[in-house]
């Protein structure tokens, strides 16, 4: 094969990531961004200006949900960390042949049915008229009909449901390839469970919590199905609001403002999470 | 010696399933002594370190450490540290914090533990190297820090578990003396395990053979050169020939041999000795064996055999030689003074039978 028949396979092979994250990544996102600096002056007349951006400090209902919908984003990575890290402990570190396989098989069945189907699977547990209701007012412990929907206890529900899988499969792929000697070093030397995970475990599966930490936030951060149909009406979410000033508002330039704005955020978010960890994107994605 | 010994265990048992892996084992290692446990693969004895580490329990039997019952303590109570085999430092830390690790543990301040990670690191041959990474030091120094982070704790009792089985052979050899020399000057208690008779014979002051999860026998290690109590002994540590035979008479000791050829050899009769008429080994050492027929004094042994070839090694040049389908491995003398022997030639191998052992036959 002579060089410039190398350099045509190369580009061939090379054309569709190329096209991709050209025609589906910058081309829109840059399409966005012109549009968010648009002012519409007239159904005719455009102008560049700020005002959109404006409008979201002005107006606190914007940057609220802002807020709002970042911090329960982070909460609800910490919290899906915390319930998947014994998970993948067990399957990792403890589960042995088959159990092993069936164990990573019944984390990811949830995942063949779509989003919408899995956030009314939880709508059917939890509703007034639902499950749960029903068992507590059959054991006595509720005198009518509990409604445990609509509200952001339920939305994060909904939300580490939606994210366990992605925060798993990078920790037991990490837990997997310790040492167990590594583990009874440290106890050996005079560690407790607590200093033992604190000093060994942790710092050695830090790649994986900082990638599964990262897939799961940027997941929550941008979903909608789930805090719409969890939450209520009450339950503003971010990107309920670009949705609103597309679709029903039909407010292109605002909605372009608020989706740079939460690109925005997540990427600082994403950033400030691997400085404070220490860790480069380069290692946590391997 | 006794129960107050640094390491006193008696009749450990360890089972797995129907399968005992430690057998009623009882030991006792008196302070500052080298005890190696040496054995092949799947003897038992990673199993016996294990329970002593306290990372398994026993099914019977007592662990006493100076005298304190051990049974119950977890491996994070009790004062034993562990080499790994792979030696597990924690890649995530320095050197420094390594060795710290343990220190922090126990509550140091962190003034008294910067002193200390110095002071050790200076003992071990590594001044300074507080702030390297484990990953960028060499396999013998990696070793050093694995030692570093057990005695900087100082332990009563040290584990090491076939810590130089990775290094290369050249490192290997100069570890071996060094750990020997680390032990003498900390002055700590070590228990050894390997499967590499040589790292046991040189370090030790005292082995144990473990066979199928017993010990065959404990002694130094030129008694268990010299003396071996039972066949496998014989046969696993150091070289060995051995010869089998048809036992037809004992007296004051030796034993007289008939091989399957008709030849006659003696040899002093071992522990386990077969009744007369019955199969029994003969072993003797390949330096113990006299080629030619000058030096031949008249109680000497003696055995036609066919040389089938020169295996020159340095100091350890051997002859291998065929007598009657039973091949033999003799020494050959290092002054020179050793016949030029071409294969095929005929050989007079001669022996002390004082030198010689006879057990009944056992599994080698």
């Amino acid at each position: 094969m002579n060089a410039s028949a190398g350099r045509l396979s190369l580009w061939l092979l090379l054309t569709p990531f190329l096209l991709w994250i050209v025609l589906l990544v910058l081309v829109p996102h840059l399409q966005m961004l012109r549009v968010s600096f648009q002012v519409r002056e007239s159904w005719d007349t455009l102008a560049w200006g700020l005002e959109q951006y404006q409008n979201f400090f002005t107006e606190s209902y914007y940057w609220r949900t802002f807020v709002r919908t970042g911090v329960m984003s982070l909460f609800t990575t910490f919290l899906t960390l915390l319930i998947a890290f014994p998970i993948a402990w067990y399957i990792a570190r403890l589960a042995r042949g088959r159990a092993k396989g069936l164990l990573f098989l019944a984390c990811l069945v949830p995942f063949w049915a779509s989003e919408l189907v899995r956030t009314y699977g939880w709508m059917i547990l939890l509703r007034e008229s639902g499950l749960f209701s029903s068992w507590l007012q059959a054991l006595g412990w509720a005198d009518g009909p509990v409604e445990m929907l609509y509200n952001d206890v339920a939305v994060i529900i909904g939300l580490v449901y939606n994210g366990l899988l992605f925060m798993v499969v990078p920790l037991v792929t990490t837990l997997d390839g310790m040492d167990e000697n590594l583990v009874e070093a440290g106890y050996d030397l005079g560690g407790n469970h607590l200093t033992v995970l604190r000093e060994v475990v942790v710092p050695w599966a830090m790649p994986g919590i900082v990638s599964g930490c990262i897939v799961v936030f940027m997941l929550t951060l941008g979903s909608y199905l789930t805090p719409i149909l969890m939450g209520g009406k009450d339950s503003a979410w971010f990107t309920e609001q670009i949705f609103t000033q597309f679709i029903t508002r039909f407010n292109w330039e605002q909605g372009a403002a608020l989706g740079v704005l939460l690109l925005v955020l997540s990427s600082l978010i994403v950033w400030l999470g691997l400085k404070l960890s220490g860790q480069s994107l380069r290692k946590v994605m391997g | 010696m006794g129960i107050e010994s640094d390491l006193f265990c008696s009749n450990l048992v360890r089972r797995f399933g129907s399968n005992a892996a430690v057998d009623h084992v009882s030991l006792d290692v008196p302070a500052g002594t080298f005890f190696s446990i040496l054995g092949p693969s799947g003897c038992g004895k990673t199993t016996l370190l294990r329970l002593l580490a306290g990372f398994d329990r026993p099914d019977e039997g007592d662990i006493h450490i100076r005298g304190a019952r051990m049974n119950d303590v977890p491996p994070n109570r009790r004062p034993v540290n562990m080499v790994f085999q792979h030696l597990a430092l924690f890649p995530t830390m320095s050197v420094g914090d390594n060795i710290g690790y343990g220190l922090k543990r126990q509550k140091v301040p962190a003034a008294e533990r910067r002193t200390r990670i110095a002071r050790v690191l200076e003992q071990v041959g590594l001044p300074g190297m507080e702030n390297r990474n484990p990953g960028e030091l060499s396999g013998g120094q990696r070793q050093r820090v694995a030692l570093a982070r057990c005695l900087v704790l100082e332990p009563t009792l040290l584990l090491l578990d076939e810590p130089l089985g990775a290094l290369d052979l050249k490192l290997r050899e100069q570890m071996k003396i060094e750990l020997k020399h680390l032990q003498k000057a900390f002055g700590t208690t070590f228990v050894y395990i390997t499967h590499d008779q040589s790292e046991a014979m040189v370090m030790s002051d005292q082995v144990a053979v473990m066979k199928d999860g017993r010990f065959d026998q404990v002694a130094p290690p030129e008694e268990l050169y010299r003396e071996p109590a039972t066949p496998f002994v014989a046969g696993f540590v150091g070289d060995n020939n051995r010869l089998t035979g048809e036992l037809v008479a004992v007296q004051d000791g030796l034993a007289e041999l008939r091989l399957d050829d008709g030849s006659m050899v003696r040899g002093r009769l071992g522990q386990s000795s077969p009744p007369i008429g019955e199969r029994a080994d003969l072993f003797i050492r390949p330096e113990s064996l006299v080629l030619g027929g000058d030096a031949l004094r008249p109680d000497y042994s003696a055995l036609r055999a066919s040389v089938t070839a020169t295996l020159f090694d340095g100091a350890n040049s051997r002859l291998e030689a065929d007598s009657a389908g039973q091949t033999l491995y003799a020494r050959l003398p290092q002054d020179g003074s050793a016949p030029r022997l071409r294969e095929g030639a005929g050989v007079q191998l001669a022996w002390d039978p004082m030198l010689a052992r006879v057990f009944a036959p056992g599994a080698v």
